[in-house]
């Protein structure tokens, strides 16, 4: 819009209807990456990331998009993937620090507060620019039980049962409000969060792309780890099954039928 | 320790001679202390509580140099009460106790204080913790201050795990007491406090309340 040419150049200024333009640029940024989801469930919290893969050369498993910032605690990222590099580091800083300075591991809500104030603020300065990701945070732990908290370009934490950031966001919302995660364990929701980034993959728009799924909970005894081999095939299968058979179309290499 | 010219209390340095000890029981902590500051051989104030809140339910003993101690009293209480704030709910003993530790070993050259931990919070119930030269380490029950040597047998021997909360401060005060005639460093009053899920109970046995031993 020409309209906004004189309000967007930095972000120390607003607009007249009161926006800062370069916060809402930065958040178009994260809807131009592929998706990324979290689910929390009765006893922990599963990621899933759609991991596209723009390049045949590049090595399996490379560019992960999801990290580990203390033991107990997972960050699944998308937009720009070095400003989220960079966070990850930051949000490990703090919870090493929490950590040292009182003894025990961080609890979700505060990290979360701590590194959004981080990301917010870079939208106050027109020396800086904003952090052009979101991502979503995630633990597990015996006194506070699962917890997911997303973190977007702005700089506010919202905690949430279930949440979707990325170009298909607002398709894999509607799946998740579909599923009664408070009733489930990450065994069953793992292979939902699977299908969900299955069927929200464009086929059309992106062709290849790396599932990756980790979580955190009961079943890892509190450590946030990438999900073993076995679920994870067992995860794919089943999200391949039920996004082919059942719709009006059906990719054969899929199936195999 | 430090001599110079002038009368020697002068230059004394001013330390709580002290007994401290803390006891944990089910569902809760109590902690005791004397109430003698003495500088060499002049007792400056016979009255001081040594058990300072550093938050609701979580107080610490004072040993060894009172200011040093104070300092760090008042400091972690200062860094709990931020802390507190910005998690929005109570900080856990194991928190307090970490604080102490960081500044205690951080600092251990200069200073010479020697602060037991104790509290109660939701997670992990009563709880106590040593923080002597810099370590941390949670115990059932701890001991400090220069009148604890006398006493380690006694509590080594009463000590009972799963004690209800009178037995429990029964022993701290026989303890306190035992401690206080042996140790020219003690005396006074007792002061104990006893932390539960329900609060703080501050308590003070005057001298003519002590429980009496041998030859008393």
């Amino acid at each position: 819009l020409s309209s906004n040419r004189r309000y967007d150049l930095s972000a120390s200024t607003f607009s007249p209807d009161g926006r800062v333009f370069q916060v809402e640029y930065a958040m178009k940024a994260v809807e131009n990456s592929s998706t990324a989801i979290a689910v929390r469930c009765k006893d922990g919290v599963v990621f899933g990331v759609e991991k596209l893969v723009l390049s045949k050369l590049y090595e399996e498993g490379s560019n992960k998009r999801i990290f580990n910032v203390d033991k107990h605690v997972g960050m699944a990222v998308a937009g720009l993937l070095a400003d989220a590099r960079s966070l990850s580091e930051v949000a490990r800083e703090e919870a090493s620090n929490f950590r040292s300075n009182y003894g025990y591991q961080v609890p979700l809500k505060h990290l979360a507060d701590r590194v959004a104030m981080y990301v917010h603020a870079y939208t106050l300065y027109s020396a800086v620019r904003p952090f052009g990701c979101s991502f979503i945070l995630g633990s597990y732990d015996l006194d506070d039980g699962p917890q997911l908290y997303m973190v977007d370009p702005s700089g506010i934490a919202y905690g949430y049962w279930g949440c979707a950031i990325g170009k298909a966001k607002q398709a894999a919302k509607t799946e998740i409000e579909k599923l009664s995660m408070k009733d489930m364990t990450c065994r069953e929701v793992v292979k939902e969060v699977a299908k969900i980034i299955y069927i929200v993959h464009d086929e059309v728009k992106d062709k290849a792309f790396e599932l990756d799924l980790s979580w955190v909970g009961e079943v890892t005894n509190g450590r946030h780890e990438l999900v073993p081999k076995d679920v994870r095939e067992e995860a794919e299968k089943y999200a391949k099954v039920k996004i082919c058979c059942g719709t009006f179309w059906c990719v054969r290499q899929f199936c195999g039928v | 320790m430090l001599e110079e010219q002038g009368p020697e209390w002068m230059s004394e340095e001013v330390k709580t001679g002290t007994t401290i000890i803390a006891v944990e029981f089910d569902g809760g902590v109590v902690l005791g202390s004397d109430s003698r500051v003495s500088a060499g051989a002049s007792v400056v104030n016979r009255v001081m509580n040594k058990l300072s809140p550093l938050h609701d339910r979580i107080y610490c003993a004072l040993s060894g140099s009172a200011a040093d101690a104070q300092t760090i009293a008042e400091t972690v209480n200062y860094q709990l009460d931020v802390h507190s704030m910005e998690l929005g709910e109570d900080p856990l003993v194991c928190s307090a106790a970490t604080l102490v530790k960081n500044i205690s070993y951080q600092y251990k050259e200069e200073l010479s204080a020697h602060l037991i931990v104790g509290g109660w919070d939701r997670r992990g119930g009563g709880q106590v913790y040593a923080t002597l030269s810099g370590l941390l380490t949670r115990q059932p029950f701890a001991l400090g201050g220069s009148g604890s040597s006398y006493v380690y047998g006694y509590l080594d021997a009463e000590y009972r795990a799963g004690a209800g909360r009178t037995d429990t401060q029964r022993l701290v005060v026989d303890t306190l007491s035992l401690a206080m005639s042996r140790d020219g460093s003690s005396g006074g009053v007792a002061y104990l406090v006893t932390i539960d899920g329900d609060g703080v109970e501050e308590k003070v046995f005057l001298g003519n309340e002590l429980p009496t031993f041998y030859d008393q």
